[in-house]
């Protein structure tokens, strides 16, 4: 079976995020109103042919604890499962 | 006897050559290794150099933690042979947690290039047995992620274990506590972001690299 999996990087609240706050610089200087805090990541999506959705997380968790992010500065999230038809089509 | 070096590259890494040169300048056998060997039999010294291994892809250093060499770099560390990771070097060393912490992007959200003044802080590395503590040096910089990050428990006990090796004057780049450099409790591994190969010759506007270099490899087999 084959499985998008999304999983969302981010860094931790404790840790110091330049890009984000440069962004939420930039966003009040476009005269967006509000901006309180802007905090950037990445996202990735694996497409995984795998038995079942539990072994689809449990792989998707491990390779985010591997390789994806690093657990001293990001949070890893797995945020979507969805399972694909052979036609592509959920 | 002449100290053997291994210059760990990997693809994407640009530092090789001019760690090479400034090696066989102080007097060291310096043979450029590629990151697909599995043993590094007959080396006292190991230096991951400065670049971007992996065009840096995903983080710094975190595509080249996984390469063959690794391994074997593992188990030198952990026997106490001296590893010495520069910039890029750096980033791989924490990405294989062979040094605690990590780099993020600076603080400035702008790639730095200039000559730093840093201080040694401690003598008790293999980068910095030949300096005294105090001592100021003028090293250039060149990174975009040399920004030093830590939790507090590990930023105490790296303060406590007088594991700082390097810190800068005036912070470029947003690392807790100005750290420049830091080493791993036996202090055989070291990471910095300040390129001493550049350093190196008085052409290049300073030599105050060579004590960092000349230091490492008063190892001998």
């Amino acid at each position: 079976m084959l499985f998008t999996v999304t999983v969302e990087v981010m860094p931790k609240d404790s840790v110091a995020d330049p890009e984000g706050a440069t962004i939420a610089r930039s966003l009040d200087a476009l005269g967006f109103p509000g901006v309180a805090q802007v905090r950037a990541g990445k996202v990735y999506q694996l497409s995984l042919e795998v038995p079942s959705e539990d072994v689809a997380r449990s792989t998707a968790q491990d390779m985010a604890g591997k390789l994806l992010a690093n657990p001293v500065i990001e949070l890893a999230t797995i945020t979507t499962i969805a399972r694909i038809d052979v036609a592509g089509v959920r | 006897m002449t100290t053997r070096v291994a210059v760990l590259t990997f693809p994407g890494t640009n530092c090789e050559f001019d760690t090479v040169k400034a090696l066989n300048r102080i007097g060291c056998d310096a043979d450029l290794v590629w990151h697909d060997t599995r043993q590094l039999n007959g080396y006292d010294v190991l230096v991951i150099p400065g670049g971007f291994s992996y065009g840096d892809y995903l983080r710094p250093g975190a595509i080249a933690r996984f390469s063959p060499v690794m391994q074997a770099v593992e188990e030198f560390a952990s026997a106490g042979g001296p590893v010495i990771g520069i910039c890029n070097g750096f980033q791989v060393l924490t990405e294989a947690h062979l040094l605690p912490g990590a780099l993020q992007k600076n603080i400035s959200l702008r790639f730095v290039c200039r000559s730093v003044r840093v201080k040694v802080e401690t003598v008790r590395s293999s980068l910095t047995r030949m300096a005294s503590k105090g001592q100021v040096l003028s090293i250039p910089i060149n990174h975009f992620e040399g920004n030093f990050t830590c939790d507090d428990t590990t930023l105490e006990m790296l303060e406590e274990e007088e594991r700082v090796v390097l810190r800068y004057e005036n912070n470029p780049n947003g690392s807790v506590n100005d750290i420049a450099g830091i080493c791993n409790s036996m202090g055989n591994v070291v990471g910095i972001m300040p390129h001493p190969e550049r350093a190196s010759d008085e052409m290049l506007g300073s030599t105050d690299g060579l004590i960092l270099l000349e230091s490492l490899c008063s190892v001998s087999r």
